[in-house]
Order: structure tokens, then C-alpha cells, then sequence
């Protein structure tokens, strides 16, 4: 059985994971690798444009290693959360710290220990996938980038695609390539915007296994919005709730489920998406 | 920990490795790097052959027009090697990757004049080396004197473009067919076919104000009396120093106010 190493660490033998092996469950959230020491911490941040204040005055912390999941309905402000804690937007007020460096200031300091992926952005169709994928591993200074790129495309198994043209690619195949150009520097950090949005429940399922396998192996901090309920409740070990800009509750999905008297993570959101807070069961 | 100055060449290649790859990746768009140069440079070859054996004045410098064509065409392929491979990136929809990325701002500034310079050689390059061809004509027999008209065009060109795709950034996609119109603004007063002299009075200082009617002015003394005239030259200079000055700090500008708008990620749509 031979063993592989994903851009130079060894990890187990492919036919082990999950990733490889459809009909397995994704990891419990209960595997928690988290640390106490927060990676992302988030105080009183806001944005407005013009009169809508599309994110209002929001504070949180992200532990090390865990995955925390940002959950609201269109327009709750997941996608704007997200950009402003890259940098990719200025926030109105507020502040951000990512691994320590305030991101308003100092953000070069960190973005070769991030990386990101969302259906909102793309990469350029006209090159291969290996084209890709090589200029964004010199970007972020990966040694040893053609391995690293064979080992990924063989992981995530898309390597028979490494010579086409991206623009040819389905959504499942995009969505894998997309994750390995997030995953090219191993980033300490990774923020998924809708990580399967698109993708057919099969691939999607895959590509939650294979992100949970990642995280216990590199103890990586993923931080991802979505609106797809089942995926947050099985990836997630902590959701935090926004509605209109604002955080509406937060918890692990047990105590969320919990605390809502509702069957699961869904009905939770359902109900705060219709009454907000109010709608704690008293 | 890696050396700033080393990760910053890393990187400013990697965007160099990503423009080479799409052009090597388009036939058409290496071909169309040459064509349009060639056809003007054709195109002006005829009628400067035609005009030459109808004045004195136009025979004393045969190669005029041809001259004048090609370095017109570094004004244009530069401004255009800055904005269109800048475009590249709305079309795809990348921007929001590049910027998540460690490439600073500047670094993607000094790519895209780097292609722009590389893609202007080739094109004008391929016309210049036929025009030996077609009109026994080289401009290369301007020696130095070409390098300094060559430099001031593209700098000025990369000013230009910095601000096209400044203006593209701020407003979207709807605004691109500034990248092709924008540089035939400054045309009728950069004295490329005629003398500054020829335009009204009060149109000469606008003239005047432009990089582009330094450098056509200084071609035609080299052409026509045989001397590079510094005082033209410095002229060119200066202004570019000015022109570039703004260009950069204007999309840097507008960078920012890209990452306040939420621009970033909405580059394409």
C-alpha cells in the first residue's frame, strides 16, 4: 500500500479517506481540533453601503483548528463578513485580527498563511488547470509547486483534467480545482464562500469529506458560509446565526438545535430566519 | 523567511508566467499582436511612397510616415498591453483571487507594464522588420535616437492605461471601449503625420502638454535635419515623469476605493 504526501507531508493511503470512499460518513464535528487560541477575531465590525448597512456591528472569534460556519439567509451579510476579514473590502468600523495581524493594517504580514474559495470569483478559463494552478503556487511562493500540484489534482482527483483548458471544465470539476488552488500553500486559515454551491449532492458530500480529512491532518481553521443546512450541522463545530447584517444567535448546531427546540440545524434556521432571536423557545 | 524583495520578483513573474500562458495558449491573439501594426504600417507605406514622389520637402525623409505609423502604433499597443491584459482578469472574474493572494497592487502595476512592453515589441517589432521588407525602409536606422522616442511613447502609453483600467475598475466592463478610445483622443494634437505648427493657436499648448508631440516633433528633426534635439527629449521626459505619476496613483486610488465599494469581487459581472 503505498503512501502519498500532500505538498511534501505525508498523509494516510488515499484508499483510506473518505474523499476516495463515497459511501463513508464525513468526519463528527466531535473530532475537534480545536485550540483556545483565536485565529480570526472580529470586534464591533461593520459595513454600509450608502444607506443599507449590509453588516451591523459584529464580534466573534474563531478558534485554531476549528470549523466555524457563518449562516444566514441571501443578504445576511456571510459573502461581505467574509470579504472584509480578507481584505478584499474595507469595513466601515471595526476591527479584524487574522492570526494575530490586524487586517486593516497589516494584511500582507498574513495572506500567504490564507487562502479563500467562492463561486463568486473564478480563475482565468483561457489556461489549462496546471496553468492555473502553477501561476497561483508562484504567487504564494510554494516550493516544490509541481509536485505539490500533481499531489493535490491526485488527491482531489481531477489529475487527468491538469491539461485542460479550465473554461472546459463542469462545476464538480471547477469546484475541485478551485479547493486546490485554496489548498496550494497550505493555508493556516482557509474561508470557503458556499464551498458546494452547484455541485450535485454526490460531489458535494466528497468534497465535504475531503475538507474534514484535511483539517484533522493539518489542524487548519476553515471558516465558511453557506446556506445549506445539512452541510453546517455536519462540518461545523460552531455556527454563528446573521440576519439583516447582524449576529442572531451562535453555538455548536447541537446547543443551536438545542436551544430552538427544533429537530435540526433547518428548522433553527427557518425560524430565525422569520423571527430572529424571539424565536428561542422559552 | 523569504527575502521581500525575491517574493515580490516571485511574484511579479508569476504574473508574467500567467500572461505568457494565455498568449501562448491564443493563435489568434499573437497574430493579432502584429496584424493591426502591419496593416497601418502597409497602409502608410503606399501613401508615403506616393506623396514622396509628389513633394521635395517629403523626399528629403522617405521613411517619414512609415516612422511615424510604427511609433504611433507604441502609443497605441502599449496602452492597449496595460488595459486589455488587465481585463483579462475582469473577464475571468479573478480579481477577487489575485487580491486574497500576497500580490501587492504594485507588483501587478509593474506586470502589466512588463507585458505591455513585451507585447509592444512583438507587435511593432514583426511591422518594423517588414517595413525592411515591403519599403527597403528601416526605422532601426534611427539608432539611439529610436530608443529614446520608443521609451517615451511607452511610458507615456502605460500612463494611459493605468487610467483606462483605473476608469474599468471604478465602473465596470460597460466602460472598456475606453481602452480603444481613449488614446485617439490625444492624436489629432500629438503632431504624429504633421507639425504642432499646424494646429490653431490655441490648441498648441494642449499639444504641447502631451509626451506624444514632443516625441514626433524630436522624429521629424532626426528625420528630416539629421539632429536628436535634447531639449524635446527632456520635454518628453518630464512630462512623462508627471503623466506616469498620475496614472499610478490614480489606480492606486481607485484600488482603494474598489476595496470600500466591494469592487473586488464584483469585477466581471
Amino acid at each position: 500500500m503505498s503512501s502519498i504526501t500532500l505538498c511534501g507531508d505525508p498523509v494516510p493511503d488515499p484508499e483510506t479517506k473518505n474523499y476516495h470512499n463515497p459511501t463513508a460518513r464525513a468526519a463528527e464535528p466531535s473530532l475537534n481540533t480545536a485550540s483556545s487560541s483565536p485565529v480570526i477575531e472580529v470586534q464591533d465590525l461593520g459595513k454600509r453601503f450608502g444607506r443599507v448597512n449590509a453588516v451591523d456591528g459584529i464580534d466573534f472569534q474563531v478558534l485554531q483548528g476549528s470549523v466555524t460556519g457563518l449562516l444566514g439567509g441571501n443578504g445576511a451579510g456571510k459573502t461581505t463578513t467574509i470579504a472584509m476579514l480578507l481584505g478584499l473590502l474595507l469595513p466601515s468600523r471595526g476591527r479584524i485580527r487574522v492570526l494575530g495581524e490586524d487586517m486593516l493594517r497589516h494584511r500582507y504580514r498574513v495572506l500567504d498563511r490564507l487562502n479563500f474559495t467562492s463561486p463568486y470569483v473564478d480563475l482565468p478559463g483561457r489556461l489549462s488547470v496546471a496553468e492555473n494552478l502553477n501561476v497561483y503556487g508562484r504567487l504564494y511562493g510554494v516550493p516544490a509547486r509541481r509536485q505539490c500540484i500533481a499531489e493535490l489534482a491526485e488527491e482531489l482527483d481531477f489529475a487527468p483534467l491538469l491539461k485542460r483548458p479550465y473554461r472546459t471544465l463542469s462545476a464538480g470539476q471547477k469546484t475541485r480545482v478551485a479547493i486546490a488552488k485554496a489548498l496550494l500553500n497550505r493555508p493556516e486559515v482557509l474561508f470557503l464562500d458556499e464551498p458546494t454551491a452547484s455541485l450535485d449532492p454526490d460531489t458535494a458530500d466528497r468534497m465535504r469529506h475531503y475538507l474534514l480529512d484535511y483539517r484533522q491532518r493539518h489542524a487548519t481553521t476553515l471558516f465558511m458560509a453557506s446556506h445549506n443546512m445539512a452541510e453546517v450541522e455536519r462540518m461545523c463545530d460552531r455556527v454563528i446565526l446573521m440576519r439583516e447584517g447582524r449576529i442572531v444567535d451562535q453555538g455548536s448546531p447541537v446547543e443551536l438545535i438545542a436551544r430552538y427546540g427544533q429537530a435540526d440545524l433547518e428548522a433553527v434556521f427557518l425560524t430565525v430566519a422569520r423571527n430572529g432571536r424571539e424565536a428561542i423557545r422559552a | 523567511m523569504p527575502d521581500p524583495v525575491s517574493s515580490s520578483l516571485n511574484r511579479i513573474l508569476a504574473m508574467l508566467v500567467r500572461y505568457t500562458f494565455l498568449l501562448r495558449n491564443s493563435w489568434p491573439r499573437l497574430i493579432e499582436l502584429a496584424y493591426w501594426p502591419t496593416m497601418q504600417m502597409i497602409l502608410w507605406g503606399f501613401i508615403n511612397q506616393f506623396l514622396v514622389q509628389q513633394s521635395a520637402w517629403l523626399a528629403q525623409a522617405a521613411g517619414l510616415f512609415i516612422s511615424a505609423v510604427l511609433l504611433w502604433d507604441v502609443l497605441f499597443r502599449g496602452q492597449l498591453g496595460v488595459s486589455i491584459v488587465f481585463f483579462e482578469e475582469m473577464y475571468s472574474r479573478n480579481l477577487g483571487h489575485l487580491f486574497v493572494s500576497p500580490l501587492r497592487p504594485w507588483e501587478l502595476i509593474v506586470s502589466l507594464l512588463t507585458i505591455s512592453f513585451i507585447r509592444t515589441v512583438i507587435g511593432v517589432g514583426a511591422a518594423a522588420l517588414l517595413a525592411i521588407v515591403f519599403y527597403e525602409y528601416s526605422i532601426f536606422d534611427m539608432g539611439l535616437s529610436l530608443v529614446a522616442f520608443f521609451a517615451n511613447l511607452l511610458v507615456m502609453s502605460w500612463a494611459i492605461g493605468l487610467m483606462v483600467i483605473a476608469i474599468v475598475l471604478r465602473y465596470g466592463l460597460g466602460a472598456e471601449g475606453l481602452a480603444w478610445a481613449v488614446i485617439f483622443a490625444v492624436a489629432p494634437v500629438s503632431g504624429i503625420y504633421y507639425p504642432v505648427s499646424v494646429l490653431p493657436d490655441w490648441l498648441q499648448p494642449v499639444a504641447w502638454s502631451l509626451p506624444s508631440s514632443h516625441v514626433f516633433e524630436g522624429m521629424r528633426r532626426v528625420l528630416i535635419d539629421g539632429v536628436f534635439d535634447w531639449t524635446l527629449f527632456r520635454n518628453a521626459v518630464a512630462l512623462n515623469v508627471i503623466y506616469l505619476a498620475i496614472g499610478v496613483a490614480t489606480f492606486l486610488r481607485v484600488f482603494h476605493i474598489a476595496r470600500v465599494k466591494g469592487l473586488l469581487l464584483n469585477a466581471g459581472d
